[in-house]
């Protein structure tokens, strides 16, 4: 109920008479644009709700009248890329990886598909250049566990490493400290020796102990002088790169109770020709072998 | 509203009797939100530094990114807007009702200390891990619990004072708040619904599951931004806007009918978060339909808040407090417009995910609610601590323009950032083959991420001006009152 009706000297308009505060109201009308932008959208809303799914019911919904589905649209852009890169994918998939290498346009499609694969599959753990990290072998460098011929990183990829693939690559170092089979001095003098393959350590009567127990415990999946066994997927121990560290402590911590990781097998998520692609790519990083 | 005259008074014709209001806890939630303010600010600068190099989480569990994050969200929205609510709700619904607050002094207190001691608790429980998981909805079941005694009283000392008013007609700002206050209660209570894991436990799991919890949770999470950030704060708007412009309101009709649209569309609109989901897309479409036919009642609170400056634009160049109200008003017309912009499918199918988003809701944040706030904090400490005026007009104006090229960073870098990883993410070669891998992604956002962290800098470095210049009004010699 107004109160006090007053016209405003500078819009000329009235107030509402209403006054809390000293805050008054003008009793302007909406403005025109406004409604109709308002209006407008409100139409343009019932009418896009007739074209697209829009209203629920009890069994279901209804569809609206040009069959949209999000679903279904999804569905097919990722079959038209499949089929896209199937165009250039196919030219690979049942030629001989060895084949492909020595063929400069198949080796482009290989290039392409293996570098994106890499980056969005590989690289989290092993690197952008495959330079590896901690825990997570390298790639470009010729420290291969599992071997590094165009077969060997197929192989690898295609089923991982103990991932649980019947076919996958699978060794397991013993856990001689916790299991008892060396004592904590033992596995002590292990790691003097170990230290000493690499240069981090100079021979010592410690390390010579070391060797002989090394020779008993080590030898049979590290190789006689700790070149590793690919056969067996022993790592070679003489190298510069260590997976778990190269500090002596590292060395005590990983005979005592090894650290063994896991290489998911990509064939559960990757097409034959696009894991093709990736061995090509990955044997070409800088450590590939022939 | 009633119509009833009350105690025989009418209009301005009625003696101004002398009212003490509560202005105690208004002063209390003045303190908190400049403290949270800082808090909040601060935060996000180290989690922005926090993605432009990593390290400095410095392996701490609790200064993680995922802990962090909400502390800063929850204190940005909840700590810093929540106490700037509490402040300005107190101070508006005493002053529009001609009448004390009601519920006394005492529970005028609990609401502060609780909704304190509530803010304190969530941040300690996020740092220490404990979280629903839920966006905006962090707090465990027994905070949950603790925080709805808290706004249940909030609602009484609130809707009491609008009952028990002076005035035959109730303010617009009073619409907003209650709005406010009525539908966070239903939309926390709904959302936070739980099964403890034992009563000794803090975990506990959703009732929801699925894809119903995925809606439900952007149902309350939309809203909060509705409501919450936006109708409570167009509460805030239109008391300080015709207060410092010293104009009528625009226009009555269309604050009437900008309301009740707002409100009613709001609520439905929070499916729009999860277009391309297995959310079925009957409820994508109407939560992307709702959103833009939710376009002009929005823009109705800008156009109510800017015309109501005709006939007084000139002082916004002799008052920079109302500087920052009109320019979170301009914030306030472009976000509303680039939400639902960004709601419609094909449009979200570039810009979900991307940093377009977290752009898009700073413009909101940081231009709209953070400045409307700062507009009503010049406005109100020196009223509460009856000064003549604030310290310096020369740190306002500093403090604006500093926020201002804040906001400017801020929200540009993100656009050019969140546009850019969109069409990296859905680019291909012409095998069809991605164009770039999401690791590419992240490396090209990151000149953006370091122009959004300065951005951040910025608007912390602001108020931190503001928060001298506060100080300085309350204490220096030059502000003191004199009587007349």
């Amino acid at each position: 109920m107004p109160t006090k009706i007053e016209k405003d000297a500078f819009s000329g308009r009235d107030t509402t008479g209403h006054e809390w505060d000293g805050l008054k109201e003008l009793n302007t009308p909406l403005p025109k644009w406004w409604l109709w932008t308002f209006i407008t959208t409100a139409v343009w809303a019932v009418i896009f709700c007739i074209f697209y799914p829009s209203v629920p019911g009890i069994h279901g919904y209804f569809k609206g009248v040009l069959g949209y589905s999000t679903r279904a649209t999804v569905t097919a852009d990722v079959a038209a890329l499949a089929a896209q890169r199937s165009q250039v994918l196919d030219k690979i998939k049942d030629v001989p990886i060895a084949k492909v290498r020595q063929d400069p346009n198949l080796m482009a499609v290989a290039n392409t598909a293996g570098r994106i694969a890499f980056a969005n599959n590989c690289q989290p753990c092993h690197g952008a250049g495959g330079e590896g990290r901690p825990g997570y072998p390298a790639l470009a460098a010729d420290r291969w566990i599992w071997g590094g011929k165009l077969e060997d990183i197929q192989q690898t990829i295609t089923y991982g490493i103990r991932s649980g693939h019947p076919e996958a690559r699978q060794s397991q170092m013993l856990r001689f400290g916790v299991d008892g089979i060396l004592k904590p001095e033992e596995i002590a003098s292990v790691a003097d020796f170990v230290s000493t393959l690499y240069g981090k350590a100079k021979p010592s009567p410690a390390s010579a102990k070391g060797a002989a127990i090394f020779a008993e415990n080590c030898v049979a999946c590290h190789g006689d002088n700790g070149e590793g066994k690919r056969e067996v997927g022993g790592p070679p121990l003489k190298g510069a790169v260590h997976l778990y560290g190269d500090t002596r402590e590292a060395i005590i911590a990983q005979v005592t109770n090894p650290r063994m990781g896991v290489m998911p097998n990509w064939n559960a998520r990757l097409d034959a020709a696009t894991i093709k692609s990736l061995a090509l790519y990955v044997h070409a990083l800088g450590g590939g072998e022939n | 509203m009633s119509d009833v005259m009350m105690d025989g008074f009418v209009g301005t014709h009625a003696p101004a009797r002398a009212v003490v209001y509560n202005d105690n806890v208004v002063k209390k939630f003045t303190i908190a939100t400049i403290f949270w303010a800082v808090v909040a600010f601060l935060v996000g600068v180290v989690l922005a530094l926090e993605l432009c190099w990593p390290e400095l989480n410095l392996g701490f569990s609790f200064t993680n990114f995922g802990r962090l994050r909400p502390v800063h969200t929850s204190g940005a929205i909840f700590a810093f807007g929540g106490s700037a609510l509490f402040a300005t709700s107190f101070y508006i619904v005493q002053r529009t009702c001609r009448t004390r607050l009601f519920g006394g002094e005492a529970m005028a207190n609990f609401i502060f200390w609780g909704y304190q001691f509530f803010i304190v608790m969530a941040a300690l429980s996020y740092v220490m891990g404990y979280s629903q998981g839920q966006e905006y909805a962090e707090p465990e079941w027994h905070l949950d619990l603790f925080l709805t005694v808290i706004w249940v009283s909030y609602a009484v000392v609130y809707i009491g004072t609008v009952l028990k008013r002076e005035e035959p007609h109730i303010y617009v700002s009073n619409w907003f708040y209650m709005a406010f206050i009525l539908t966070i209660a239903v939309l926390h209570l709904v959302n936070n619904v739980a099964m403890p894991v034992s009563v000794f436990s803090a975990k506990s799991y959703s009732a929801y599951s699925g894809v119903q919890n995925a809606l439900i949770q952007w149902w309350y999470g939309h809203n909060a931004v509705g409501f919450f950030l936006t109708a409570a704060f167009l509460g805030m708007m239109y008391y300080f806007i015709p207060k410092q412009a010293g104009r009528p309101v625009y226009s009555y009709r269309l604050s009437v009918v900008h309301f009740w649209s707002l409100v009613f569309m709001y609520i439905w609109a929070g499916p729009h978060h999860l277009h391309y989901t297995s959310l079925p897309d009957w409820a994508q479409t109407l939560g992307m339909v709702f959103s833009i036919v939710l376009w002009m009642p929005s823009w109705g609170g800008m156009i109510n808040g800017l015309m109501t400056l005709s006939g007084a634009w000139d002082k916004l160049r002799t008052d920079p407090a109302l500087r920052f109200t009109v320019t979170s008003v301009g914030f306030y017309g472009m976000s509303t417009f680039e939400g639902p912009v960004m709601s419609i499918r094909s449009v979200n199918s570039l810009s979900h995910y991307t940093d377009w988003t977290i752009g898009h809701v700073h413009s909101g944040a940081l231009g709209w609610v953070a400045f409307v706030s700062f507009g009503a904090l010049y406005y109100l400490v020196p009223n509460l601590w009856k000064r003549s005026g604030m310290y310096s007009t020369k740190l306002i104006s500093w403090h604006y323009w500093v926020a201002t090229m804040g906001i400017v960073l801020y929200i540009t870098s993100l656009w050019v950032a969140g546009i850019m990883q969109g069409l990296m993410w859905r680019a291909y070669d012409q095998f069809g083959f991605l164009q770039y891998s999401f690791s590419e992604s992240v490396n090209a956002v990151h000149p953006y991420y370091v122009i959004r962290m300065l951005g951040g800098l910025l608007f912390l470095t602001g108020a931190l001006i503001m928060v001298y210049n506060m100080v300085m009004t309350v204490y220096s010699s030059t502000t003191e009152r004199r009587e007349v």
